[in-house]
């Protein structure tokens, strides 16, 4: 437990000036925008004087220099402030945290399917390398990797939600339902089924094709031999030593996809009409909200720093050899 | 000397893709209770021996000739009744399993026990490898022992069944030289406490005098000759052990024959 | 190596379906010189029922195999830009940085590290909303998402050949590392950076689909993403209209896809024997 707190400590500390960069990084990118987020709302409103877009101008601080405008910014983000939303007349850090819950359960279902199928896949795949199942589950992997999710989604709500009607086409929840507790966590999961579907088999094919070449790999080891020559039950060589050896390289390809997961839960929340996280990057875009764009950005940053701390603790935990001083 | 544990007849393994053959036309048979060296070069097919003998040959490797066990009696299990001892301890121990279970295993599978009576066996066995506090070492990883505790916990995994035959391939190989007396006279107190038979694989022929009552010279995938170890040692039949023999002849070492006991 | 991967049944079948997509992309102006965006018949007509028109046509009348073709166009143009851009830039910094060392490698590193914590889409979704979408705005857009794995690639690659003898020669005989890094580190860094540009082509196709579905492509330009959003309107009535394109998608990515897993499997063949 010492080892996995010191790691943690060095991982935090290691992951704020990364967490800065991004900040500053994208505060001048939406610098560049052409027209601030006054401009936009006066366009939605139908224009206004003089008066009234120098007063906003201030209300949001839009009138002081570049610098001072940043240094505003780190120091409202020090005390979680996100600063205010324009298009959504409401303080960002409210906006974000109704949205994100949403997405979590998006993403963390979708983790949860293609983590538990791709490595129970790529087990099999990798239990005898070379093999027939072996090789007709790579080219399927292979294959699913290729799929667009935002198009199998469609396709999935075309097939599951139009023709079949089996599960609802979009959104998280009945609207209006009256649903409480079980009977409405069971809606929100008849939802979730397609969305999760849709951004969690390219992830599948992924895991598979890391498991499959982790046992592959951990095969050609001598603890391998080692094993078989220990005169062990197959199930035990293949579970015991070659899988739990594979799934180090796994658990880093988890923390790897975490930003790429986030990305493509915008495309499949827009599919679904998800009321998430990725839905309200598409809505600050359309409303040309900059403040709002930013931090979503931040957020999203600090939940892949997050989700990479969580990555690194569990493979200390599955590696007992992260973070040992001396030995081999 | 008494009946053979195992007999080899015109053994040859081509491994796939290989122009050459690892091993060809070998006859050779191990004495119940005898200690074999095995000694060549690297590539001189000593190690396919070691794992042709225990069943444990790659997958696509093609595999001709003879290996009889009437001393056994039935076809042999690696583990249960052959005990496998590698190299580098480094590695063929499994990195992310605790000591115990890499131990206790063997015992459960091969002695059809619980994991309670594992575990127990286990630690008799560590103690039996003279490594200090079992316990505490049950708990332990691999990397946080040091190459000669590694090798002895691959010794007590190697006889946690009880095997007739002890293969040891290259076991003391990557160890540094005062461990390896180390684990050589370890290896040499078991074979006699429990009267196994023990076949030694190794590239050092002064070592295999020392150790083996008889010595087989592998050159190239061929049996060279093979004989007692004094007799393969002081008066060798081809040239090449001959050579063997003066590179491994300092001006400081100990004679060579007085070693061999019976 | 060529004949290595001749004997690879992925790496042909990926190179014939990568001919046929980069072939469809550069023919695509004499096979449909018409302009793909213009009104050719009724609305909505339905697939395979019209010979002049094999795929039918979309809500508003226009060629759908004449709109097919000009998005391979559209996609290769864009993937294989941003592929370029992404593996420059990335082997600029990464060479950079392993050359460096110190404090220099340190502040590259972390910045890669900044752009790998921001989700690449979301990155790109806010670039081209800032700059407005054009055609090289959505390659940079793209880029800006993946030139860090050819970075953190060229960086680990100079810093292992850095050791080896033949640089140590150059820098004993009074080379500038700048010439040596051009002389002697990038030739050698390149064949497994190259091994990753399939892989970043086949994500800029994806990652191009999706954003001008979500209507940040280029809007004067037809692409496969663009279309599988006009058909989405009618995806009750008429799903052919996103289905198609969306299987050009899925052809033109597995076939980069195969194409690779063969090429790195004729790669580490190479370094074994090596």
């Amino acid at each position: 437990m010492q080892r996995a707190l010191t790691l943690f400590r060095r991982r935090v500390i290691g992951s704020i000036p990364v967490l800065l960069i991004v900040v500053v990084g994208t505060f001048f990118l939406l610098e560049a925008a052409s027209g601030d987020a006054v401009d936009a709302y006066l366009a939605a409103i139908g224009g206004g004087d003089a008066t009234l877009i120098q007063s906003l101008r201030e209300a949001y601080g839009l009138d002081q220099s570049v610098w001072a405008r940043l240094w505003l910014y780190l120091s409202s983000l020090v005390r979680f402030d996100l600063g205010y939303s324009v298009a959504f007349g409401r303080p960002i850090r409210d906006l974000i945290l109704e949205r994100l819950p949403n997405t979590l359960w998006l993403m963390g279902s979708a983790t949860a399917l293609s983590v538990s199928l791709g490595t129970a896949l790529g087990i099999v795949a990798g239990a005898r390398p070379g093999s027939a199942t072996d090789k007709s589950l790579s080219i399927a992997s292979l294959a699913l990797y290729a799929i667009p999710s935002f198009w199998l989604g469609l396709v999935l709500s075309v097939v599951f939600a139009v023709q079949l009607r089996w599960l609802p086409t979009s959104g998280i929840e009945t609207v209006a339902s009256g649903k409480e507790g079980l009977d409405r966590a069971l809606d929100i999961a008849r939802h979730l089924v397609l969305p999760v579907v849709s951004l969690g088999v390219i992830y599948l094919a992924l895991f598979l094709k890391v498991m499959r070449a982790g046992m592959a790999e951990a095969w050609r080891q001598d603890y391998a031999l080692a094993a078989r020559a220990k005169g062990l039950s197959r199930p035990r060589i293949v579970l015991r030593h070659i899988a739990r050896n594979a799934l180090l390289p796994l658990a880093t390809m988890i923390g790897v996809q975490a930003a790429g997961m986030l990305g493509g839960s915008v495309v499949i929340e827009s599919v679904f009409a998800v009321p998430g996280f990725g839905r309200l990057a598409q809505e600050a875009v359309a409303g040309r909200d900059a403040p709002l764009l930013m931090g979503i950005i931040v957020t999203s940053a600090l939940l892949v720093i997050v989700v990479n701390l969580v990555v690194d603790m569990t493979y200390a935990l599955l590696d007992p050899r992260v973070g040992a001083s001396g030995g081999a | 000397m008494s009946a053979p544990l195992l007999t080899i007849a015109g053994l040859g393994v081509r491994y796939a893709g290989a122009a050459e053959p690892a091993l060809a036309g070998v006859d050779l048979a191990v004495a119940e209770g005898e200690r074999l060296a095995i000694v060549g070069e690297s590539g001189s097919g000593k190690s396919t021996l070691a794992l042709a003998i225990a069943g444990l040959l790659p997958a696509g490797a093609r595999r001709e000739g003879r290996i009889d066990w009437p001393g056994l009696g039935h076809a042999p299990g690696a583990g249960r009744d052959i005990g496998l001892v590698f190299q580098d301890p480094g590695s063929s121990l499994n990195p992310v399993l605790r000591v115990g279970e890499q131990v206790a295993e063997v015992a459960r599978r091969h002695r059809h026990l619980g994991w309670p009576a594992a575990f127990a066996r286990a630690t008799e066995l560590l103690a039996q490898v003279r490594l200090p506090d079992p316990p505490r070492l049950l708990r332990a990883f691999p990397h946080q022992l040091s190459g000669g505790q590694r090798q002895r916990v691959a010794i007590a995994e190697a006889i946690a069944a009880d095997p007739r035959l002890l293969i040891a391939d290259e076991a003391t190989s990557a160890l540094d030289t005062i461990v390896q007396a180390e684990i050589v006279e370890l290896l040499d107190t078991l074979v006699r406490e429990r009267g196994m038979t023990l076949v030694f694989v190794t590239h050092d022929i002064a070592l295999a005098g020392r150790f083996a009552d008889r010595i087989a010279v592998f050159e190239k995938g061929r049996l060279m000759e093979a004989g007692p170890a004094a007799a393969v040692l002081g008066r060798p039949a081809t040239a090449y052990t001959a050579s063997l023999v003066a590179s491994h002849i300092g001006l400081d070492t100990p004679p060579l024959v007085g070693g061999a006991t019976p | 190596m060529l004949a290595r991967l001749s004997r690879s049944p992925e790496a042909m079948v990926g190179l014939v379906l990568i001919a046929l997509f980069a072939a469809t992309a550069l023919m695509a102006p004499w096979l449909f010189p018409r302009d793909p965006l213009a009104i050719v018949g009724r609305p909505l007509l339905a697939p395979f029922t019209d010979a002049a028109l094999p795929l039918g046509t979309d809500r508003l009348g226009r060629n759908v195999l004449a709109q097919l073709v000009h998005g391979a166009r559209a996609s290769l143009l864009v993937s294989v830009s941003a592929a370029l851009v992404a593996i420059l830039a990335g082997m600029v910094v990464g060479t950079l940085a392993g050359l460096a060392g110190g404090l220099v490698d340190e502040v590259l590193m972390r910045i890669v590290d900044a752009f790998q914590i921001v989700p690449g889409f979301l990155l790109a979704l806010a670039f081209v909303s800032v700059i407005g979408p054009s055609l090289p705005i959505v390659v940079l857009a793209i880029a800006l998402g993946v030139w860090t794995a050819p970075a953190r690639l060229a960086r680990a690659e100079v810093l292992s050949i850095r050791e080896r003898d033949y640089v140590a020669a150059a820098r004993v005989i009074g080379m500038h590392p700048l010439e040596i890094a051009l002389r002697e580190v990038l030739p050698n860094a390149l064949p497994p950076v190259l091994a990753l540009s399939a892989v970043l082509v086949a994500a800029a196709v994806l990652t191009e689909a999706a954003l001008s579905f979500l209507g940040l492509g280029d809007p004067n330009i037809v692409t496969w993403g663009s279309m599988i959003a006009e058909g989405r309107n009618v995806l009750r009535s008429a799903p052919s209209l996103s289905i198609f394109p969306g299987i050009a998608l899925v052809i033109a990515v597995l076939g980069v896809y195969l194409f690779s897993e063969g090429l790195s499997g004729a790669l580490a063949n190479r370094r074994v024997r090596a």
